[in-house]
């Protein structure tokens, strides 16, 4: 049973409080997270008055919800009505939201209490969180390499268990490389299946929120209390929430696994792919039939990813202009200086370069060559997929083709980030569910992470098999050595 | 020597912005309102604020299919929205959300009657958009911003270049304007900004057994008829001096341009060269799904249609034999004319309830500042003062008397017309009476009347009105005429 579960069951059965709960949390925040950087913000004030009243709640006899008194924590891109959403950027530094994310009502909702925000790659732009505005987070398994990204802070707070749980978004990979890297499980829903309203976008044909926990149940939980229709997001999907803590008893036996060989070419570390070799074969061992599967369209799974996501990224990051807003020029010479110097000035560089990439691909005379091919590659690799999901259930890969890199090891040559990625994009740009879970170590120590993508809407189907794994295993409940005395 | 001033037919093309009247806005639910105090109509949807999604209004929508299909336009039966980028503060995401490639509308055409021809237009496109907010530039040194416009439901309707002169233009506007309010999507109001105009003028011009073409000027945002119609006239007459006085002054080899439309000074003036317009990066807009418009939806949107100004006034003309003039008086608003037709229905004769529609009821109206629906007279009363007209029962001064007492008293005009003692006489004997007494009393009137050919006219219409004067207005004006013409006649 997962932390949450945990929490949950006895603070609604009164033999745990929420306030010991949050407390207990706020404690491992206050003696953790200066070496680790995964929370930016800290609401301890506010997260213990809910806390209080859950419990007070409680005691009158109303039921607190299935998220009583866990502690969560949040992606600093996730509007809160509370403190503030920078999104790692300078630009958003001192920005107060007016109103709460979607995803922030239902937990709140639900029982569960925010304590705090935690860092990203600036507007969740890169897989390391070296990008953020206010310093990298640190990986709990080794603190000088990165945590992953763009998700770093949530990912690396469940794995330190500063926090049980914490919510992310992923628009190429950004919870999955990160849960990957930190030893922890997350999921990417299916596009639509969770509200983005409060969601600050970066591409908002790919982004979704998720959850990031211990293990599959945890992350079943969450999932349950922040999926479903949201008229306030056009693209959120409209189809009943199943119960996806029910469907975690469903047996491997007779799942088909999909393995891809697109999936384990050239550039996948040697130890990774071992690992996810070895995971495969446990399915197998569980009474899963593998089978292989043929994506050819995955090679330009990459190349289509960074041009779609720029370009929404140009047009979306175009309303931070120092005008209404969030960080504003000193002295303009004029009025387009308030926009060019404002931007400039609170921009970071991997920002701006995906502006500008945006920019141009969007641009007349480039348009038909980059995006709307890169449209059409989109489409293809939709159909590979649903080619795929015609023979099999879900389909095993790795998340990301090497463990935790150093800190700066890559933060010099972005090409070599955006291949970090290279697993993890096709299932954004198809809509389809995946989740990232611990599948063993590196000889240093270091977490390995096993990918399972599934059909569109059906993320009970690759929670229960990420379930049924590790009631067979135990990687999931290791934690990083620095961090177990917590 | 001067050259023969040649033939010159400008080309002109309407760009028109039409805000929509939903009550909330195109993507979220702040209301629409013109006077409230800046920035108090606003939210973070269209405050731009970071997270925030639009959400379409599905009555705008409706107007914008409504409309297209009133134009006469294809609708679309798949549309999407686009992001037009540029920067500027009144547009706080730094992009539009409007429709680039896939209008709502497309191919559709408008006829009305210019100087008693039919013309027509032909209607390139129509889309939704959103609106942007205004900066104010009333203080010095500083520009302010008020979003409470931003993200009101805009439909643009761009025509084909087939109006050929400045009231040509202008009797467009006018009708596109009476369309809009008569499909109630929008009150039309130009103090407002609900319409606001930009043609493209050029001219083409005989020359050499050939044609040339002066480059195209886009003047823009124009805000009333009367601007459409001199800024057009002003550009016509500025483009022919200018291509009599530099012969390159011709399409492709000057740029065409940007000018804005003076007013004060009656002229328009050069803004920017149009090439120099924005790459917009158009590309569909991620937040929102397409828009599927099925078979039922179009049919109950088309199902709302009413007669449309243009050919109601012409159906009234056929109809009811009313005069151009009273039909426009009464197809200008749609209550109105709905009105008049229920005064029909509920059996008032035409040709008098024409008449007296625009001179008695229509004049009652405007004199108290109120629309005539809102006079509390019923179709069914207005018919029977009509009825009671055309049968002599009461006549025509009688009948202004008594429809002014109608405002404020529901009881049936013919029990009113007995109380007050307007029904007309058609007594004989009492009617020559009158007359006699009138003649005996007014003898310098019958002197003229009988032997001043230069003032018979006068002194007859005089002794008439003496005799209605003395019949306290029931005498019955014809009867009246005949006895006074036999009398001076010598009868
Ligand atoms: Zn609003």
């Amino acid at each position: 049973m997962g932390a949450i579960i945990d929490i949950s069951r006895g603070v609604r059965a009164g033999v745990q409080s929420a306030e010991g709960a949050v407390r207990a949390a706020l404690d491992r925040v206050h003696k953790a997270n200066h070496s680790l950087n995964a929370l930016l913000a800290c609401d301890a004030d506010r997260a213990l008055e809910r806390a209080r009243a859950l419990d007070a709640a409680r005691v009158a006899g109303h039921d607190p919800g299935p998220l009583a008194g866990v502690p969560l924590a949040l992606k600093d891109n996730i509007c809160t009505p509370f403190g503030i959403t920078t999104c790692g950027s300078r630009i958003l530094g001192t920005f107060a939201s007016q109103y709460a994310a979607h995803v922030v009502e239902r937990l709140e909702f639900a029982g569960a209490v925010i304590i705090g925000k935690t860092n990203l790659d600036e507007f969740a732009m890169g897989s390391s969180t070296e990008n953020s505005a206010f310093s990298p987070t640190r990986n709990p398994w080794d603190l000088a390499r990165v945590a992953g990204g763009s998700s770093g802070g949530s990912c690396a707070a469940v794995a330190a268990r500063l926090v049980p749980g914490a919510l992310g978004s992923d628009t190429g990979g950004s919870i999955r490389q990160p849960a990957s890297f930190c030893g922890v499980t997350g999921l990417k829903p299916t596009y639509g299946r969770v509200s983005r309203f409060g969601l600050v976008a970066f591409g908002s044909s790919l982004d979704q929120i998720g959850p990031i926990a211990e293990d599959a149940g945890d992350v079943a939980l969450l999932l349950k209390v922040i999926a479903g229709h949201d008229a306030r997001d056009s693209t959120s999907v409209d189809v009943p929430v199943p119960d996806y803590l029910a469907a975690l008893d469903r047996p491997l036996a007779g799942l088909r696994v999909g393995v891809s060989e697109e999936y384990f070419g050239e550039g996948l570390d040697s130890e990774v792919r071992r690992a996810v070799e070895v995971a495969i074969a446990e399915l197998e061992r569980g009474g899963a039939v593998v089978v292989p599967v043929h994506l050819p369209h995955m090679k330009y799974a990459i190349a289509c990813y960074y041009i779609v996501a720029t370009a929404e990224a140009s047009s979306n990051l175009a309303r931070f202009d120092g005008v209404h807003y969030g960080h504003r020029t000193e002295n303009p010479r004029d009025f387009m200086d308030v926009y060019a110097a404002s931007r400039g000035e609170a921009f970071g560089p991997e920002v701006k370069r995906r502006i500008m990439l945006g920019t141009y691909v969007l641009s007349s005379g480039y348009y038909d060559a980059y995006y709307l091919k890169a449209l059409k590659v989109r489409t293809l690799i939709r159909r590979d997929f649903e080619r795929a999901f015609e023979q099999v259930d879900v389909i095993a890969s790795p998340v990301a083709p090497s463990p935790a890199f150093l800190v700066g090891e890559k933060a010099v040559d972005p090409l070599a980030m955006y291949l970090s990625d290279v697993y993890s994009v096709s299932a954004n740009l198809a809509g389809i569910p995946a989740v990232s879970l611990p599948c063993g170590f590196t000889a240093a120590g270091l977490p390995i992470g096993m990918q399972l993508m599934g059909r569109m809407m059906d993320e009970g189907t690759l929670l229960a098999a990420a379930h049924q794994y590790q009631l067979r295993t135990d990687h999931h409940r290791q934690r990083p050595p620095a961090f177990a005395e917590l | 020597m001067m050259p023969s001033t040649p033939t010159v037919r400008p080309i002109i093309g309407l760009e028109i912005h039409v805000q929509l009247q939903t009550r909330t806005k195109m993507f979220c639910g702040c209301p629409v309102r013109y006077d409230a105090p800046p920035n108090s109509c606003v939210c973070a949807v269209c405050l731009g604020h970071p997270g925030a999604l639009p959400v379409i209004n599905r009555r705008a929508l409706e107007y914008a299919v409504l409309t297209g299909m009133a134009l006469n336009c294809t609708i679309a039966r798949h549309t999407k929205w686009d992001r037009k980028s540029y920067y500027y503060p009144d547009l706080p995401k730094n992009y539009q959300i409007s429709q680039y490639d896939m209008p709502l509308a497309e191919h559709g055409s408008f006829e009305f009657d210019v100087d008693g021809t039919t013309k027509r237009v032909r209607i390139k496109r129509a889309h939704l958009e959103e609106d942007a907010g205004k900066n104010i530039h009333d203080t010095p040194g500083c520009t302010l911003v008020d979003l409470n416009r931003a993200g009101t439901p805009l439909l643009e309707i761009v025509t084909e270049p087939d109006i050929n002169s400045a009231e040509e233009a202008y009797v467009f506007c006018v009708e596109l304007q009476r369309l809009v309010t008569c499909l109630g999507v929008s009150e039309g109001i130009m103090q407002k900004g609900q319409m606001r105009f930009e043609p493209n003028v050029n001219l083409a011009i005989p020359a050499d057994g050939s044609e040339c073409r002066t480059p195209i000027a886009e003047i823009k945002n124009l805000n009333s008829f009367r601007s459409v119609r001199n800024a057009i006239a002003y550009e016509t007459q500025r483009q022919l001096a200018a291509w009599q006085e530099d012969p390159e002054y011709v399409h492709g080899r000057r740029p065409n341009e940007n000018r804005g439309w003076n007013d004060d000074r009656g002229v328009t003036e050069y803004q920017r060269p149009k090439e120099a317009a924005h790459d917009y990066r158009y590309f569909p807009d991620p937040d929102l799904v397409p828009v599927e418009l099925t078979d039922a939806m179009l049919e109950a949107t088309r199902a709302l249609m009413p007669e449309l100004p243009v050919a109601r006034r012409r159906r009234l003309v056929q109809q009811f034999r009313l005069s151009p003039k009273d039909a426009e008086t009464i197809a200008e608003h749609r209550p109105t004319a709905e009105l008049f037709e229920c005064v029909l229905a509920a059996g008032g004769p035409p040709e008098t309830v024409g008449k007296q529609f625009v001179n008695v009821w229509l004049k009652l109206a405007n004199d108290r500042g109120a629309a005539v629906t809102d006079l509390g007279v019923s179709a069914e009363r207005m018919a029977e003062l009509a009825q009671i007209t055309t049968e002599g029962i009461v006549n025509k001064t009688a009948a202004n008397q008594l429809a002014e007492t109608m405002l404020t008293r529901p009881a049936p005009p013919r029990q009113i017309a007995e109380e007050l003692g307007l029904i007309q006489v058609q007594d004989q004997a009492a009617t020559a009476r009158w007359v006699e007494q009138a003649f005996a009393e007014n003898a310098q009137a019958v002197r003229d009347a009988m032997e001043n050919p230069k003032k018979a006219k006068a002194a007859a219409g005089f002794l008439r009105g003496q005799v209605m004067k003395l019949s306290g207005g029931k005498a019955d004006p014809k009867l009246v005429g005949d006895l006074i013409e036999k009398r001076l006649a010598g009868g």
